[in-house]
């Protein structure tokens, strides 16, 4: 489940008919309760292993991974960036490289990711909200951008920035969040195998623009506010920069991330998640289930205090 | 000016029910159509959710504004409609708590005790709920003539308790867009101020406004 080449995916996982099959079996029987039918708690739970495929990974519907996100920047209900960013125009896209790099300067699209080889991996992303997906991301391992810009060895952070243009995010004209949106991670962090810079999905090349086109982060062990959207900086540095969630409410968001189970945040319980087209939660996997991958990376640190 | 004010009072004395029946009753089957058909995007348990406590949050207001509008107007038999609105807000409420419970926690009374415990905005809004429960169970008239009209009166005033608890829950269940629950906030602050700034004087009462 981990890592996917393009070729290990089943076509029929990549077609989400089957599965919307499934979430239909699902309304009916959710309707049907709603509805107050009679329906014997052991005979749903039946329902619930047998019918919706409590823990594998099936890949989410491109249909709901394109149509349910947070993108603050094209409004806060989920259904809204979909409509709101469907004029959005990515291309022609600069990323300001800076900081503790041999060369600050301005890269173009091409110049960034261009001839870096593209991978196809399908990850599980969980919200901070305790919903998650199974997404089939296509990218560039963010390490070998950062190989490319070269950062100094005294770089210990890069932060990414999201486009600030309220012209073109409608989003960004009202103060809910302190724009623009600010992200960072660790230098091991960005290195790491599973960091990805998604630039398409589904097995396409361009990234939707809901979903963050063109440049977009992916950390599948972090909660999904981590994965900053339609990126236009990268800056290298040795202090820890500060990210948006973390700033708008320091209580509830840190600098990690990190998904645990065991810490909760201040308002509901991360112990649990639904996954988008199933009915019962499953039980959230420590660092999303990719503790092999990363869990090195945190050995000694405190995760109650640094979430 | 007074055969006016008569007239308009006779007409909305006679469609005042039947209009907030309709309210009542079209919204449930238009949310279970909307479930059915999969219109309610990618995760309906989180929307019906949400749809169910805001239609609660809705009622209890509008209950909330039955007493100041029979103040304004002086027309007494509205006090049925303030009854009749706060028992479709207990059935909302009712339904809203079922799906917390049946659809989104699936019986994991586990996980539910701790969420009922653990984080204060579902405290609230269970003390919402739970407030109403005695409320709607009195709300007959055979109630109110056995408990008499001001221990009646004592009891039902628990519901300004369950709307403020309400609006709490609604404003700590937001992420961080608090605009639409600070809207319905709001409006319940301003209807609860109305009660405090205008009191009713012996001469303007119109009669016990009981029930």
């Amino acid at each position: 489940m981990l890592i996917r080449r393009p070729d290990d995916i089943p076509s029929s996982e990549i077609t989400p008919e089957s599965i919307y099959q499934n979430r239909r079996q699902f309304m009916g029987a959710a309707g049907a309760l709603a509805l107050g039918t009679v329906l014997s708690p052991a005979a749903l739970q039946a329902l619930g292993r047998t019918g919706m495929g409590m823990q594998d990974d099936k890949v989410t519907p491109e249909e709901d991974v394109t149509s349910y996100n947070n993108f603050y920047e094209f409004g806060t209900d989920k259904e809204e960036p979909k409509e709101l960013a469907k004029d959005f125009k990515p291309m022609p896209w600069t990323v300001q490289v800076e900081g503790l790099v041999k060369k600050p300067r301005p890269y173009s699209y091409d110049e960034l990711v261009g001839k870096l080889s593209v991978v196809d991996r399908t990850y599980r992303m969980r919200c901070v909200e305790a919903w998650s997906m199974v997404i089939p991301w296509r990218g560039v391992m963010l390490r070998d951008v950062i190989n490319r810009v070269e950062p100094l060895p005294s770089a210990k952070f890069v932060e990414f920035t999201t486009l600030f243009d309220p012209r073109r995010m409608p989003g960004q004209r009202s103060p809910v969040l302190p724009w623009p949106y600010k992200e960072a991670l660790r230098m091991d962090e960005a290195m790491n195998s599973l960091t990805l810079l998604a630039t398409g999905m589904y097995g396409k090349s361009q990234l939707p623009n809901q979903n963050g086109a063109p440049l977009r982060l992916v950390t599948p062990w972090k909660y999904g506010f981590k994965g900053i959207k339609s990126i236009v900086k990268l800056r290298f540095t040795d202090k820890m920069p500060n990210t948006t969630w973390a700033d708008a409410n320091p209580s509830e968001y840190g600098f990690y991330a990190n998904v645990n189970p065991q810490v909760d945040h201040p308002r509901w319980s991360q112990a649990k998640e639904r996954r988008i087209g199933e009915f019962i939660r499953r039980p959230t996997l420590m660092f999303n289930g990719y503790a092999e991958q990363v869990a090195s990376m945190y050995s000694g640190m405190d995760l109650r205090r640094n979430y | 000016m007074s055969q006016e004010t008569s007239s308009a009072e006779r007409h909305v004395r006679r469609f005042i029910r039947p209009a907030l029946w309709a309210l009542v009753l079209v919204p449930a089957p238009l949310l279970i159509a909307q479930l059915l058909l999969d219109q309610l995007g990618a995760d309906p348990i989180d929307k019906l959710e949400r749809l169910t406590g805001e239609w609660a949050l809705r009622f209890l207001i509008a209950s909330l504004a039955v007493t100041p509008l029979m103040r304004l107007t002086g027309w007494g038999w509205l006090v049925a409609q303030r009854r009749f609105l706060g028992l479709a807000a207990f059935f909302w409420a009712f339904g809203h708590l079922s799906v917390y419970t049946v659809l989104d926690w699936f019986f994991d009374w586990q996980e539910i005790l701790k969420d009922v415990t653990k984080h204060l905005y579902i405290t609230l809004g269970m003390l919402a709920f739970v407030i109403m429960v005695p409320l709607a169970l009195t709300s007959t008239k055979a109630s109110i003539r056995k408990l008499g009209g001001v221990r009646w009166n004592k009891l039902h005033a628990l519901v300004y308790v369950s709307v403020i608890a309400a609006c709490l829950h609604f404003v700590w269940a937001v992420k961080q867009d608090i605009t639409e629950p600070m809207i319905y906030g709001g409006i319940a602050a301003l209807l609860l101020a109305f009660r405090v700034v205008w009191r009713p004087t012996p001469r303007a009462s119109i009669r016990p406004p009981v029930g």
